[in-house]
């Protein structure tokens, strides 16, 4: 079976612009569930607002378009209603952790068996480019036209502290490795959240004065080191990528079940 | 195991938006952009079938087809 065979042709050619890294992400993601052979139908993506968002609307799962910042509060009730699914969460970078930032804690706390990816292009996109709480300081935006002073968030570290059990990074340039840990992730029992740095050549990029998306991706190559590599040991300064949590810890579905048997037992 | 040779590179011109990922990535130099801007393989026979064009095009537009090769 081809990629494309898991997406509603009649919504192609899709609307992201020329370049953007969202494609790329949708074509890992259809990739790592083609390698899993998972059933259309046992698969729902849920999706809030934004550039990233409009992902849903391409795939033929079961999908959810919903509120800005609130696809994993609709996709925790999917999962608690029909835990047998897989469920997806594709979120952008201010829809992840702006507008859901407490979502998105309260998400990893609970452990909940899901798969969030945050599709970092460091902008919002959609709505003209403004900055976000991924842009980080010196970055240029619409809203900072004299560069930003705001601190950026590790997504990773962030999913790490709050509870999620399985974290990863990675970027557009590297889709072997966005597919592999795509598929660990989904395969993963418990709440897991791979970041993929994408790139956004119409605002980010241009704002930035890092040219095309081929400059980008190039950029992206530069500026990250795979995790135990002799590069990243050598640059400290260099965006590590890779598997940063991979642990078994009670999920909450399940757990939630051993209520349900107790309460019965009443 | 019967080795894999290319059958087709299908570009689908109408979803390919021109972006130059593939152009730029591809390790053997097998694709072009034509005059309308549009990804189009024009040395087939370079293709080592590593599908890097394939996996990174934003708008699924290319499909690296194999077959396999006659003994």
């Amino acid at each position: 079976m081809a990629v494309q065979e898991y997406i509603r042709d009649r919504f192609f050619p899709q609307m992201w612009c020329e370049g953007c890294g969202h494609g790329t992400i949708l074509n890992s993601l259809l990739r790592a569930i083609e390698d899993l052979g998972i059933s259309k139908s046992d698969i729902v993506m849920t999706s809030g607002i934004g550039c990233s968002a409009r992902i849903s609307g391409y795939v033929d799962f079961h999908s959810l378009h919903t509120m800005h910042g609130r696809a994993l509060a609709c996709a925790t009730g999917v999962k608690m209603a029909k835990p047998e699914l897989n469920v997806i969460v594709p979120m952008g970078d201010g829809d992840a952790l702006a507008i859901g930032g407490n979502h998105f804690i309260h998400a990893c706390r609970r452990n909940i068996d899901m798969t969030a990816i945050v599709m970092n292009n460091r902008i919002y996109g959609m709505t003209g480019g403004q900055y976000s709480p991924l842009s980080g300081v010196g970055t240029m935006a619409t809203t900072a036209p004299y560069s930003s002073i705001d601190n950026a968030f590790d997504v990773v570290k962030l999913a790490e502290a709050a509870g999620a059990t399985f974290v990863a990074r990675t970027t557009t340039y590297h889709v072997a490795e966005a597919v592999t840990y795509l598929k660990k992730a989904i395969q993963h029992k418990g709440f897991s959240v791979v970041e993929i740095m994408s790139q956004c050549p119409t605002y980010y990029g241009r704002k930035n004065k890092k040219g095309s998306a081929v400059n980008m991706l190039e950029w992206f190559k530069e500026i990250t080191g795979k995790l135990g590599s002799k590069e990243l040991e050598d640059n400290p300064s260099l965006i590590a990528r890779g598997i940063f949590v991979d642990e078994d810890k009670p999920e909450y579905c399940s757990e939630y079940n051993k209520i349900i048997e107790r309460a019965s037992k009443r | 195991m019967a080795k894999k040779k290319l059958k087709e590179i299908a570009i689908n011109q109408s979803w390919c938006k021109g972006c130059g990922i593939c152009v730029a990535f591809c390790p053997k130099n097998v694709l072009e952009l034509n005059d309308e801007g549009c990804s189009t393989a024009v040395r087939p026979e370079d293709c080592i079938l590593c599908k890097l064009c394939e996996m990174r095009c934003p708008d699924l537009a290319i499909r690296v087809i194999e077959e396999e090769e006659e003994v």
